[in-house]
């Protein structure tokens, strides 16, 4: 009886999703900073390079393919962990408690990945429009490489100030997630072992230091210097 | 010392409560929490008013009874401690402290901060066990060498007393940590594996229905159990739960 | 003297058991579903009886007062349960274990009901293995074995210092798959108040759901109690708060005898008392004897320097310690029997001797056994000219793995470390060998109604040694009561449900009901507790370790004094219809009130010293329990007629076939 909704409804499958996506979610991380790395570079290197890695990323078949998979991790994510998980859990204790002292026992990250996710999330939706968004629906205006022009785009957006400051919160904000989420997300699926669990933790925490640090570092680098 | 203590009194199951204050003093540092506690209620029973009411029996911390949540933690300040455990000496002259009961929709409160925690009672029945019956011809002891290790492990997740504070501790009141730990057990043991993938999906079903949170991993609940039972049994019941959804 | 018949079987002692086993009558599996039982307690005994007479098929009700029945007492034991496996190739025996029982238990106990505990020993370990219990196992994978006080053979089974945890943790599920079947119908936070015979029969109980204060009727064709011993009729002991003896007093109040109510218990190790709100004394297993040494100061002058903290303990030079038990008994040394240990204690407080600031405590030192062990690993590790600083870290890393656990709980509760310096402990009461009296198929003398584990009297005689109560509980649930109960069911496959509209049912609860609400109008103006303390107190002084004639007299005026202030001027606040823990304590210290005139009579009738029991009035030259067994080689049975002191004396003769009665001696 209870085999049959197991992997569906019980809330050990929720969670087995939400750590499955988040994981798809974060090796997506790696390709898409290792694309923005680009920018890094001189101007007549990066804009051709980045105009043609944004080319590769919408129109090759396989990549087509697993954007969609993306695009659904975002949106599962985001549903079944704060749609679903977050409001049971808030009914989980219909009364708080008085007087309480969370700190003693646990990290403020972990204890917040609703609150974090949700920021992302709002972040993402601004971060489409912006890009997603205007690549797609919109014609974009032909830069280096003969390709519409994603660099000038990107470019153009960093040098606002307060458009480059929203994304370095959000990715201080994505670190945090990370923080938990990374080593939370193999315990969900009991990918534990005395001898391998400390070496993924220290990875996830170098991980969630790096990457959303190197994601900052592009519009900072970009508003300096324009 | 002198105390002032914040005590969340409620009726019945069904009354409404709310925190009250009291004022106790002459509190030696040797007492334990319950025995200030005891002072309390015959002061008030002295008064002529009703005593508080809460959940004690061995006052050893092995009979899992205890369970205030006590300055914002479950069973106090002190780590590996149960409630009867706990010392004054943890406290200081002047403190104001503030007691509660569990708080989860799974641990409704009947009276002040006694809470029913059956709950917990119905997870096991749903298949924290082995099927055998009582037999005088069981299998020889020994005719199963188990690795100590493993055994070890097994014990480790057994000294679960069944208290809530795990419960009591997690943000989202989620029960992984006691299910967890009579899951491993017996996952750990030859003598679990007959019924194994059966027992998980069962226990954990009956988990869901009681009403208890997700597990979001925190690791509250391992910091602030009196036993100290590790989270690494929550991976293996996920583990065991995951193989058993999949092929059962 | 026709009541008493202890049912005991012909034949030759190992053949008894098997004998009466396929001798009794049984009930066939059809029949079993149209009977219910009952049974009062979820501890061991409680718990695996429940447990196994709903494999069998019966109905069962199972009633326990706390919040599950996973926390009934059993839980707190720690050192183990001894089972005659002989895996340690030792020479162990059935023979060993029950001749190691009845003589530990000062010739006092049922030679047949001993022997066929020590028969079903090794099935019980077999049982609980099965059922998934985490004992302690060697790198082989096999079980581990240690040994405690009395004995000479390792046969104690365990799981680090949980046993009685793991044990009743594995019952407990046991149960809980019955539960689950519906086969067991679980009241949890129920108390028995009453027993309800009808046509001279056990047919049910009174119970208080103790959430909403109702009053139940629950009937059955017969009633089980396993709900513990008393000892917390002293007040202060190692039984938790809520052990009391109402079902098994009620029951006695019935009609069932209760026997040799004045043999306790006193264990030598427990932590001492600090104060007057002290509510409970906490216990340190037995296996610190092994290692620990018992010590007082030789002078009365340190003695006293000590207590006002003029002095430590560290300071004091060996020539100037006393350690009292290694000069009275070389042979057994700190591991002689509890009671022997308890006695000596108390010897050298009274004599000015004791260390805390009460007087009360005497220390159980480890140094010795820390420096031991530390040279022992300083040559295994082969250390040059190792300093002794080096040797004590050495050493104290193999006590912490011996011990850990509970130098922990000392260090919790006393916030001093015993690595550095002495444990003081000071005896305490911690379990109760009396109790209702049973026939060899653990009936009372209340047909139906049965007694098992530390509720009823039979194995332990006037001293229990240590890892056997745990045998003994879930010997009587899993292996014994579940046979023996059907030699009296067997006459029930045609009673048919038990109704509770009969007028037995009606006026034992209104008789219940009459008691509680006149506890709550008394409106008096003291607190339970005060009551329940003096009682205490006048037990532990006069009806404690030691006791004499004058000092019994006393007790018994004393204590009715106390009762009869009581009920003029007790204060139980709340109403019946609601959870009232106060109006819980009441009830109960009502029934140790009259207890505890009985226990101070037995007391005083039994003028021989033996096991737990000391009579000042008899004993050697060399101050040691000194039994007669020309006049007290019988077991007391006391029937109440009404007023505890008037209680009518039965004697069930002793009889020793196999084993010869011989003065104990561990010197």
């Amino acid at each position: 009886m209870a085999a049959k909704s197991a992997l569906l409804k019980s809330s050990l499958a929720k969670k087995y999703w939400m750590s499955l996506t988040g994981l798809f979610l974060i090796l997506f991380l790696i390709t898409h900073l290792a694309g923005n790395l680009v920018l890094l570079q001189a101007p007549e290197v990066a804009a051709p390079a980045f105009n043609e890695y944004t080319e590769f990323m919408t129109t090759f078949p396989l990549i087509k393919i697993i954007s969609y998979v993306l695009y659904f991790s975002i949106l599962f994510h985001a549903v079944d962990g704060i749609l679903i998980l977050s409001r049971e859990n808030r009914n989980a204790r219909p009364i708080q408690y008085a007087h309480s002292k969370p700190q003693n026992n646990s990290i403020w990250a972990s204890r917040n990945m609703g609150v974090l996710g949700t920021a992302i999330l709002v972040f993402i939706v601004l971060h489409m429009a912006n890009f997603w968004f205007k690549y797609k629906f919109t014609e974009l205006p032909m830069g280096a490489g003969d390709l519409p022009d994603m660099y000038g785009l990107v470019v153009a957006s960093f040098q606002e100030g307060w458009y480059s400051a929203i994304y370095v919160v959000s990715m201080i904000i994505l670190g945090f997630h990370l923080w938990h989420g990374f080593e939370s997300s193999f315990q969900t699926l009991g990918l534990n072992h005395k001898k391998y669990t400390p070496v993924i933790k220290v990875i996830g925490k170098v991980y969630s230091v790096v990457v959303p640090a190197l994601f900052a570092i592009i519009p900072i680098y970009l508003f300096l210097n324009s | 010392m002198k105390l002032t203590l914040k005590i969340w009194r409620q009726k019945n199951a069904t009354a409404q409560g709310k925190m009250e204050t009291y004022q106790v003093s002459d509190i030696s540092e040797h007492m334990s929490f319950l025995e200030m506690m005891d002072v309390l209620n015959e002061q008030l029973i002295a008064e002529g008013k009703e005593p508080v009411a809460f959940d004690h029996d061995c006052r050893e911390g092995i009979c899992g009874s205890c369970s205030m949540y006590i300055n914002g933690q479950p069973h106090g300040p002190r780590q590996a401690t149960t409630t009867c455990q706990l010392h004054m000496r943890e406290f200081n002259d002047g403190d104001t402290i503030y007691i509660e009961p569990w708080r989860a929709k799974a641990f409704p409160v009947m009276k002040d901060l006694v809470v029913d925690r059956s709950a917990f009672d119905r997870i096991i029945q749903s298949g924290g066990y082995v099927s055998v019956n009582t037999s005088g011809n069981t299998l020889d002891a020994n005719a199963i060498p188990i690795p100590k290790e493993d055994a070890d492990e097994a014990f480790n997740a057994a000294t679960c007393i069944g208290c809530g504070a795990c419960v009591a501790a997690c943000k989202n009141a989620s029960a992984m940590l006691f299910v967890s730990a009579k899951v491993s057990q017996l996952s750990l043991l030859p003598q679990g594996q007959v019924e194994r993938k059966e027992r998980v999906l069962n226990m954990v079903d009956q988990m869901d229905k009681e009403g208890f949170g997700n597990c979001t991993n925190t690791g509250a609940c391992s910091v602030e159990c009196p036993k100290e039972i590790s989270l690494e049994n929550i991976a293996r019941m996920n583990r065991d739960y995951l193989a058993a959804s999949v092929t059962k | 003297m026709t009541k008493l018949d202890s049912k005991i079987p012909e034949g030759p002692i190992a053949q008894k058991w098997e004998h009466h086993k396929s001798s009794i009558n049984v009930v066939s599996p059809a029949n079993k579903r149209l009977i219910d039982v009952i049974v009062v307690g979820s501890g061991l005994a409680g718990a695996s009886a429940a447990a196994s007479l709903a494999e069998m098929g019966y109905n069962v009700k199972n009633f326990c007062f706390q919040d599950s029945p996973r926390r009934a007492h059993s839980i707190a034991a720690q050192g183990g349960i001894n089972a005659a496996k002989n895996y340690q190739n030792d020479g162990d025996s059935v023979y060993r274990l029950f001749y190691d029982t009845v003589k530990g238990g000062d010739y006092r106990a049922r030679e047949a009901n001993v022997y066929r505990l020590a028969e079903v020993s090794a099935n019980i370990i077999d049982q609980c293995v099965a059922q998934g219990v985490p004992f302690a196992r060697e790198y082989g994978g096999l079980l581990d074995n240690r040994s405690f006080g009395g004995v000479l053979v390792s046969r104690t089974f365990y799981a680090k210092g949980q046993t009685g945890q793991q044990l009743l943790l594995g019952a407990y599920s046991a149960m809980s798959r019955q539960i689950n079947k519906g086969k067991i119908k679980m009241y949890n936070r129920h108390e028995m108040l009453d027993l309800v015979l009808v046509d001279g029969k056990a047919r049910g109980i009174i119970a208080r759901n103790l959430v909403t204060g109702e009053i139940e009727r629950h009937g059955a064709h017969a009633v089980v109690l396993a709900s513990g011993g008393y000892g917390n009729v002293f007040f202060l002991s190692t039984n938790a708060m809520g052990s009391n003896v109402t079902a098994a007093w009620r029951a006695h109040r019935r009609g069932a005898f209760f026997a040799n109510p004045c043999f306790t218990q006193i264990h030598p190790t427990c932590m001492p008392r600090s104060g007057d709100y002290q509510s409970k004394l906490t216990l340190m297993s037995e296996s610190l004897r092994n290692d620990g040494r018992i010590w007082v100061p030789k002078e009365e002058e340190d003695a006293q320097a000590i207590r006002e903290g003029r002095l430590k303990p560290t300071d004091l030079p060996e020539e100037k310690r006393d350690y009292y038990l290694e000069r009275r008994y070389p042979a057994f040394g700190n591991l002689v029997p509890r009671d022997v240990a308890s006695r000596a204690a108390k010897e050298r407080c009274d004599a000015g001797y004791g260390v805390n600031k009460t007087g009360e405590a005497v220390y159980l030192d480890f140094s010795s056994a820390i420096m031991r062990y530390g040279r022992e690993q300083a040559t295994v590790q082969k250390l040059d000219n190792p300093t002794d600083d080096q040797i004590r870290a050495l050493g104290e890393k193999v006590v912490a793995s011996k011990y850990g656990n509970l130098f922990e709980m000392y260090e919790k509760i006393n916030a001093e470390n015993p690595y550095k310096t002495p444990m003081m402990i000071y005896p305490a009461v911690h379990y109760t060998m009396g109790g209702l009296w049973v026939d060899y198929n653990l009936m009372t003398t209340i047909p139906g109604c049965f007694a098992a584990g530390e509720a009823n009297f039979s194995d332990h005689g006037a001293n229990r040694l240590g890892a056997s109560a745990l045998m003994q509980g879930l010997a009587d649930g899993y292996f014994v009561l579940p046979y023996t109960i059907g030699d009296f069911l067997s006459h029930d496959i045609r009673t048919g449900p038990i109704s509770t509209d009969s007028p037995e049912f009606e006026q034992a609860e209104k008789d219940v009901r009459q008691h509680l609400e006149s506890l709550l109008n008394n409106k008096g103006s003291k607190s339970v507790d005060y009551f329940h303390k003096r009682l205490g107190k006048v037990m532990w002084d006069k009806v404690g370790m030691s006791r004499n004639e004058q000092g019994l007299k006393e007790a018994l005026d004393e204590i009715r004094q106390i009762r009869e202030e009581f009920y003029k001027d007790v204060f139980v606040p709340g109403s019946l219809d609601e959870l009232n823990p106060e109006l819980e304590k009441a009830s109960r210290v009502a029934d140790f009130l009259e207890l505890g005139e009985l226990f101070a009579k037995d007391a005083l009738e039994r003028t021989e010293s033996c096991g737990g029991h000391f009579r000042e009035e008899s004993q050697t030259e060399e101050g040691e329990a000194l039994r007669d067994d020309e006049n007290f080689t019988f077991v007391s049975a006391w029937e109440w007629t009404g007023d505890p002191r008037e209680s009518k004396l039965h004697k069930e003769e002793l009889v020793f076939n196999d084993i010869e009665l011989k003065q104990r001696s561990y010197k």
